[in-house]
């Protein structure tokens, strides 16, 4: 019930393996960063958890739903999908207001109009942005757009939460404003979180555990001490040291 | 001819015809349009072949087929609709449904991947996933509207062969315009081309409002 886990998972395209899962198992609550050099298949990993690709091979357990990923419908999905929220990196603002937005997920669950009203006002002070509500979304900075894209997320209090590199493109003060945004809904909802980040320093701030991908192999899983303190492989070693150029 | 009553008659018909056929095209085409720009299947390529090559069939051609769908013996004679208002919405839905779906497809597939699979994220059903990229690629939806439109309301071959340009029943602006000139009324021919000019601006200019603050609101 309170477990996250991916069995036997295999993305390849045109014959190419891309990432491959023997198995991943992840507790409810905690944060887990997912580090590894350009091209290891972690963005790849995030898009086919949250059902936007389709693996050749693969199950997920989410918090006691089986799903299995290839045979999975559109359709099937959308109960699935509505438990967990995705950011991606460059995330999309539809022509609308900056509420309009961050609304939608609660629209397409046709939540009554105070509900939506009041999750959207929450998670705009959240990420500190309630002024921009009436704002058009097309017209935000980048990181303007970043927190609008994880109020977005949090509006439809996910069980699971996806980040692929948030904070890659934010300045020292919206990262802050980020990070402390995260550990507050993982502290105080039980937020399951994962995140890709290249910052090793804010994989360890932040994260209660590491995935190392290389390859598009998940080549170790470890709490965050013992990740980056005792990494078991040679080749976390030399990626933690900063050796690893590919 | 000044604008009198029967002016008047003519003018608010082909309104009718027009208005009518092209909301009917949207109804079909838009949501085809969309079905077709976001998802892949076999068979895609010889309907995108086929919606194009229909953008643009001759008004004639849709005339005499709906003519021979509609006459007596035809398939669809027991209708009784020859000759109607009916019979020139048919054939004008015939010429701009593909133009509505055409262009709404391109405009569907302009917008990028991302905004499809944020819709999917944030828990939209393959419907709501679909509307919301209609109304993010609505700039584009309104321009084939405005296509539709134009193609509907001067089109005169197919109005013509099906509706028959019958005095006080099927008359509209253009069978009305080739019928005051044939008899030698240029003046009034004139007149109503002109009346038929300023629909169309107006139209028009109603959607490139529509569609210059949809490009002012957009920076990025
Ligand atoms: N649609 C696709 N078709 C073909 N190859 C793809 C596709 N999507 C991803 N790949 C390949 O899969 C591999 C993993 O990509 P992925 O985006 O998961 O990497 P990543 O770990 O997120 O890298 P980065 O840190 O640069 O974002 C890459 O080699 C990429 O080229
Ligand atoms: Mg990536």
């Amino acid at each position: 019930m309170n477990r996250l886990k991916l069995k036997d998972l295999e993305v390849s395209y045109e014959g190419r393996t891309v990432l491959q899962v023997e198995q991943a198992i992840f507790e409810r609550g905690r944060i887990y960063g997912i580090v590894g050099p350009s091209g290891a298949g972690k963005s790849t990993l995030l898009r086919v958890m949250n059902l936007l690709e389709k693996p050749t091979r693969g199950s997920m357990q989410l918090f006691g739903t089986d799903v299995e990923l290839p045979s999975l419908t559109y359709r099937k999905g959308v109960p699935i999908q509505r438990k967990m929220a995705f950011v991606a990196q460059r995330p999309s603002m539809f022509q609308a207001t900056v509420f309009d937005n961050v609304a939608l997920g609660l629209r397409y669950r046709n939540l009554d109009k105070s509900t939506v009203q009041k999750r959207v006002e929450h998670a705009l002070g959240l990420v500190e942005l309630s002024p921009l509500a009436r704002q058009r979304a097309q017209t935000l900075s980048g990181g303007e757009a970043q927190r609008i894209a994880l109020a977005r997320a949090l509006a439809c209090e996910p069980e699971l939460l996806l980040l692929d590199e948030p904070t890659a493109s934010l300045d020292p003060y919206n990262i802050s404003i980020f990070e402390r945004v995260i550990q507050q809904v993982n502290h105080q909802q039980h937020m399951t979180i994962l995140m890709i980040t290249h910052n090793l320093p804010q994989a360890k701030r932040l994260a209660d555990a590491c995935l190392f991908l290389h390859k598009g192999r998940l080549v170790e899983l470890a709490d965050t001490h013992t990740f980056f303190h005792h990494p078991a492989s040679a080749e976390l070693q030399d990626f933690v040291s900063g050796r690893m150029i590919c | 001819m000044m604008l009198t009553q029967d002016v008047w008659e003519v003018i608010s018909l082909s309104l009718k015809v027009t208005t009518s056929s092209v909301l009917l095209g949207m109804l079909m085409g838009i949501p085809f349009g969309a079905f077709l720009g976001l998802y892949s299947f076999p068979g895609k390529r010889l309907i995108i072949a086929l919606i194009y090559t229909c953008m643009g069939l001759p008004p004639v051609l849709v005339g005499v087929i709906v003519y021979l769908l509609l006459s007596r013996y035809g398939p669809l004679g027991s209708l009784d609709l020859l000759f109607s208002a009916e019979a020139m919405i048919i054939a004008q839905v015939v010429l701009v449904t593909p133009i509505l779906a055409g262009l709404t497809m391109a405009a569907v597939h302009g917008k990028e991947r991302t905004y499809w699979e944020t819709a999917k994220s944030l828990g939209a059903t393959p419907l709501q996933m679909m509307l919301t990229i209609i109304r993010e690629a609505r700039g584009g939806i309104w321009s084939g509207v405005a296509a539709a439109f134009g193609r509907a309301i001067s089109e005169v071959g197919a109005v013509m062969l099906v509706g028959g340009n019958i005095e006080h029943h099927t008359r509209v602006m253009t069978t009305a315009i080739i019928l005051e000139t044939r008899t030698g009324n240029f003046t009034a021919g004139l007149q109503l081309g002109l009346v038929l000019l300023a629909i169309s601006f107006l139209f028009n200019s109603f959607l490139m409002v529509g569609m210059m603050n949809q490009m002012k609101s957009r920076r990025r």
